[in-house]
């Protein structure tokens, strides 16, 4: 019983571990890249367009995709590592 | 063939498939009826996520509103990034928790009537705010598209609605959102490709709106965003990738949104569709790729669009003379007619002067001795932002069955959000209030029938709005993304990833951050709404750190969070059995069927 629990409680901490790793990703795209540092990246020109901009009103949306996939898959994995995969 | 015959074959073969759908998928349980059986695929459930999320507005307005510039790109990231919230956050372990309704885990997980019945409130305004603005945009496409009246056209979506939602419940919807999403995706990207390949040579809005704007030959080529920088600087707006003034307020309306997307219950029951928790987290994963197909897409309909309209007023450039108001395009003359395109004459020189005279503007009054040098006396052309979608095929002169696409995609997107916002509203009903609540010994035929007949009501009174909307039906997006935000994101969240959150928390915490909310949109926008009733006029100076209305419900699901904790931690932990139930959401075995009970 305590083994299970204690497996319990440590594939909660992996998962909770994933979340926060992927939500500083998460703001930094949008908050950071999309909002707070604009006017800087904006002088960046990246193939000839301002980046803070493309983050704006794109980067940020690629980067959500690519986060819900790779929470998807990174969840996956821990479900079949613990054992509480269906 | 005429137009209008184009258009209602277009709208008539969609309502046939949506008619034929509903046919096939009638529901025979309550199971079916709220969560679709349980057995949607992951990838028809991404579909219908995404065709329940996008509404008229996305469809019709959102372009317009990114068309003034960088300054709403808090729509586009706000409207996507709920989606990583809700897929890490609460899509999984509600499915876990495997009931039907929002509520049912707020009552059950606080183990208390008190919060289930916030909940249930919070549901039903959200929801019944949100459902008006469909109805209204499926009357404006009807009224645009087919000729008939408005009020016709709302009776028309109703009847529509009514015969697939009623009899179908969840599996109904479920499978035509899937059919209109197809139809309202084709209908948004053919128009958007057209007018990339015409501006840009490249048959990619996304990558056309960064690339070149070549319209004027390969030797005149400039970046297409440097070009409308230009042009809207010549006519005294501010770059159309300028920052904005005030970071924190853009912040926070686009945090705002974002828990507001996250929290809003017609997207979550969504989740609660597919066989497995895994299955929720795929389905969330789907649905952003559909659901950023339009908004990748969006920005560059708004840019391009914006770009057109400036070429077509000054067709020989900004800083020559505008056109002559009687050489104006077909489309400006049927647009006219609408009221949604004016027009009126203030130097009396018999051109279309369109510039920024909104005088208080850093841009606008910096360039008003250039207008005033060039003999123009204020803009005088205004064009609302819903049409820059719907007048898109003929701007860009493309054929005429694009039209009648448009007009059935319209007509979809607000279809397929209203019958998603309908169904949470009557699950609430026949689920929460009625099984839970006021007769728990009604069968399983019973709740069936309380269910249809929430259903049929729910509608009705939806089609009664739509036809006398209130007239602060363009408020009520604030207060619908607020009270997701404030009340129920926080609730669901606390409830998932705290154990020690209890019902007197809960409670305290959902009534502190509405209330909040409520109180600061009311101060600003009219107390319930009422006009002239607002405490401060609605002006950023008169803002709180100038924090608007809309942006407040960030703030709100703070203060919801805080108080539930402080509360929480003076009262009893929960009781054992709870604490347990937190745990079993958190791990994915033994989700199975969702639990008739």
């Amino acid at each position: 019983m305590s083994a299970q629990n204690e497996s319990a409680r440590s594939y909660w901490r992996e998962n909770l571990r994933i979340i926060m790793t992927y939500m500083v990703i998460w703001f930094a795209a949008s908050y950071g890249c999309g909002i707070l540092f604009v006017d800087e990246l904006d002088q960046i020109q990246f193939f000839g367009f301002p980046l803070g901009f493309w983050f704006a009103q794109q980067g940020a949306i690629y980067v959500f995709i690519g986060l819900i996939w790779a929470y998807v898959f990174s969840m996956n994995r821990l479900d079949e590592k613990y054992d509480v995969h269906e | 063939m005429s137009q209008f015959a184009i258009n209602l074959i277009f709208v008539g073969a969609s309502f046939a498939l949506y008619f034929g759908i509903a046919i096939w998928a009638r529901a025979g349980s309550t199971k079916e009826f709220y969560v679709a059986g349980g057995g949607v695929h992951p990838v028809a459930n991404g579909m219908a996520t995404a065709a329940d999320w996008m509404s008229a507005a996305s469809f019709i307005s959102m372009a317009g509103l990114l068309s003034a510039g960088y300054v709403n790109s808090s729509f586009l990231m706000g409207w996507t990034g709920g989606y990583v919230l809700l897929a890490m956050l609460l899509a999984p372990y509600l499915r876990k928790f495997g009931k039907f309704t929002v509520p049912d885990f707020i009552g059950d997980r606080f183990y208390s009537r008190g919060a289930r019945l916030v909940a249930v409130i919070c549901l039903i305004v959200a929801s019944v705010t949100y459902v008006i603005g469909q109805m209204a945009g499926a009357g404006v496409a009807f009224a645009r598209f087919l000729e008939v009246s408005n009020t016709a056209g709302i009776w028309i979506a109703a009847g529509v609605v009514f015969f697939y939602a009623v009899f179908g419940g969840m599996k109904g919807i479920t499978y035509t959102q899937v059919a209109q999403y197809v139809v309202l995706i084709v209908a948004y990207t053919i128009p958007a490709v057209f007018i990339s390949l015409q501006l840009t040579g490249n048959p990619l809005p996304m990558f056309g709106m960064f690339g070149d704007y070549t319209a004027e030959g390969a030797a005149n080529a400039v970046p297409l965003l440097e070009k409308l920088d230009l042009v809207v600087r010549d006519l005294g707006f501010r770059d159309y990738t300028a920052d904005v003034d005030n970071k924190l307020n853009m912040l926070l309306f686009t945090l705002s949104l974002m828990i507001g997307t996250a929290g809003l219950p017609h997207v979550i029951i969504r989740f609660f569709t597919v066989p497995k928790v895994a299955d929720a987290r795929w389905s969330a994963g789907w649905a952003l790729i559909f659901i950023a197909l339009l908004y990748l897409t969006a920005p560059a309909v708004g840019s391009m669009a914006r770009l057109n309209l400036i070429k077509t007023v000054y067709p020989a450039g900004v800083e020559q003379d505008a056109l002559l108001y009687a050489d104006r395009p077909e489309w400006v003359k049927t647009w006219e007619e609408t009221g949604l395109v004016k027009y009126e004459d203030k130097n009396a020189d018999g051109r279309i002067q369109m510039y920024n005279d909104k005088a208080g503007s850093a841009e606008a009054d910096a360039f008003a001795a250039t207008a005033e040098a060039r003999g123009w006396n204020g803009n005088e052309l205004v064009v609302n932002n819903d049409i820059l979608v719907l007048a898109n095929p003929e701007i860009a002169q493309l054929p005429g069955w694009v039209i009648g696409l448009i007009a059935a995609g319209g007509i979809a997107a607000a279809l397929s959000t209203a019958a998603g916002l309908l169904l949470a509203i009557s699950s609430a009903i026949s689920h929460d209030l009625i099984k839970t609540m006021i007769n728990p010994n009604i069968s399983e035929k019973g709740e069936l029938t309380a269910a249809r007949i929430s259903m049929g009501v729910a509608i009705l009174v939806a089609t009664y709005l739509g036809l006398n909307p209130p007239g602060f039906a363009a408020q009520t997006v604030a207060l619908a993304f607020g009270i997701a935000g404030a009340s129920i994101f926080p609730a669901l969240m606390m409830g998932i990833f705290s154990k020690r959150v209890n019902n007197k928390g809960a409670v305290a915490g959902m009534v502190a951050g509405l209330t909040a909310t409520l109180v600061y949109i009311f101060t600003f926008l009219g107390w319930f709404f009422i006009p002239g009733t607002a405490t401060l006029a609605n002006t950023p100076d008169n803002w709180i750190l100038g924090i608007s209305p809309l942006s407040f419900g960030a703030i709100g699901a703070m203060i919801n969070f805080a108080v539930a904790f402080a509360v929480s931690y003076m009262t009893d932990e929960p009781p054992v059995e709870i604490q347990e139930l937190v745990e079993s959401v958190r791990y994915p075995k033994g989700a199975g069927a969702a639990v008739d009970h």
